[in-house]
């Protein structure tokens, strides 16, 4: 009789266990959503700018066309990105894109001196500081969290729930060498 | 000591000093009274009104703070530098963002307040943001959004508003002192020995309101709150170069008082010029060198 208490009481000590664990790994998954739609909310933005920008260049540049296509082509990959990857590596893009635009700019003084160039590139260049940090924020969330589903005896619970690692918001290697920056 | 602690102990630390604060006015009431034969009415009054500034302070002292030192609500197209890297450090730390206020002042200098990291509040001066660049500002506002998570914000604008009903209260005593003596030189009767009942309070209260808030506010926060701001912006360089910039700007904040001096960034009286010994009791802020020093090393 006694050992069937003792029996019963680390059962429920498991359970208990696993159910703590199990919540704590939901409130991080949670947790890694809400900031990965923080990147996205930034990218979001950014993605928004670029065709004011571009119209803007434009007016006193017409005819870089080659600069405004890469813009365009590295906006659209944004857009289109699905994976935190795939958006690192078109974010990486773009803004290298936008490097060389306003490279470009540069060479008109018209067209710096004007206030709705000055404030969308200041713009611009907020975005690109919230997309950093926001991926700080991010990626600290991610580590933490796969971390945790690789210590025993949680790697236990992790696999009986199918809880997986999860992507750090970073180019692969193959995806950065896509990225060009053109100075002409 | 970790950021938990400071939080647990910070968090206990207002509910001391708000009991202490209450405990001290009733007691300088009780005298009072004692000495001008009106019985316990008046203590309990003073009970009264304290508790009711106690649980003001606790709720509305972002307000209070922000009107003292005269900030105004920033403007994201006028004070876009300001704003952004609040909202930016924001981000990174995983707080909401806080409200950010302007201080229309040369001498550059910043603080947080709030009760919570929900209500919190980071003003800056116009000075700061003309001296600095924008690494640099991203240091010093995440200098303050270290103070917001740690919770020194709740203790901070708790001790500003209490203190100051005390200093002021302090000021307007011996103010009136002073010219009551002056007055009642010839006629001794008794409202000279409420006066002199006043008088020895001062002279007690002075030294020990510093000792109070010295208690309250312990140098490790800084300290904590630079590497908490290192920790943020993965740059404990630019706060250093903002440290010293702002070290070396020779110009004293114009409206600042003794009761919100430990908010600040920087010491807003710079090398105390003025001379006054309360000034160097009110010294609340550990060395530049040995913060910039300890930046360098992270």
């Amino acid at each position: 009789m006694n050992g069937l208490y003792i029996l019963s009481g680390i059962i429920g000590l498991i359970v208990a266990f696993v159910w703590y664990v199990y919540n704590n790994l939901v409130v991080l998954r949670v947790r890694i959503k809400e900031a990965w739609s923080g990147i996205d909310v930034q990218l979001k933005r950014r993605s928004d700018l670029i065709p004011n920008i571009v119209e803007t260049v434009k007016g006193y540049a017409k005819h870089e066309k080659d600069v405004f296509k890469t813009v365009t082509e590295a906006r659209s990959a944004l857009m289109n990105a699905k994976t935190p990857h795939q958006a690192a590596a078109a974010d990486n893009m773009l803004t290298g894109a936008l490097k060389s635009l306003f490279a470009v700019a540069e060479a008109y003084p018209e067209l710096k001196a004007s206030d709705n160039f000055r404030d969308l590139q200041r713009q611009l260049e907020d975005t690109e500081d919230k997309v950093a940090y926001s991926r700080q924020f991010y990626n600290g969330q991610v580590l933490s969290f796969n971390t945790m589903i690789q210590m025993f005896p949680h790697v236990l619970i992790a696999n009986m729930f199918g809880f997986k690692a999860e992507e750090f918001f970073e180019a692969n290697d193959e995806e950065r060498k896509s990225v060009k920056v053109k100075f002409d | 000591m970790n950021v938990y602690d400071q939080i647990a102990q910070n968090k206990l630390k207002t509910y001391l000093f708000i009991a202490g604060f209450v405990a001290f006015v009733v007691f300088v009431a009780y005298i009072l009274g004692g000495a001008t034969d009106s019985g316990p009415g008046f203590a309990i009054v003073a009970l009264l009104i304290s508790s009711v500034m106690s649980v003001g302070s606790f709720f509305w002292s972002d307000k209070i703070v922000l009107a003292m030192t005269g900030a105004r609500p920033a403007d994201p197209q006028r004070d876009f530098n300001l704003v952004t890297v609040t909202e930016n450090i924001a981000i990174a730390s995983g707080l909401p963002k806080p409200k950010v206020y302007v201080i229309d002042d040369p001498a550059p200098n910043a603080f947080a307040t709030g009760r919570d990291p929900q209500h919190a509040v980071v003003a800056a001066t116009t000075g700061l943001v003309q001296l600095l660049d924008r690494t640099e500002l991203e240091g010093v506002i995440a200098h303050e959004l270290g103070h917001v998570k740690n919770y020194d914000i709740r203790l901070m604008a708790v001790v500003t508003v209490l203190a100051g009903v005390v200093v002021l209260m302090v000021d307007m005593f011996s103010r009136s002192l002073w010219f009551g003596t002056r007055r009642r030189d010839d006629d001794r009767n008794s409202s000279g020995a409420i006066f002199l009942v006043i008088g020895l309070v001062i002279s007690l209260l002075a030294p020990l309101i510093a000792t109070v808030m010295k208690l309250a506010i312990s140098r490790k926060r800084e300290y904590l709150a630079d590497a908490t701001g290192a920790y943020l912006t993965r740059n404990p360089g630019a706060l250093a170069d903002a440290l010293i910039k702002i070290s070396a700007d020779p110009q004293r904040m114009r409206n600042a008082s003794n009761a919100t001096a430990h908010l600040f960034f920087a010491n807003p009286f710079k090398k105390q010029s003025n001379g006054s010994w309360i000034a160097s009791l009110f010294n609340t802020h550990p060395p530049v060198e040995d913060r910039v020093k300890l930046l360098r090393t992270m």
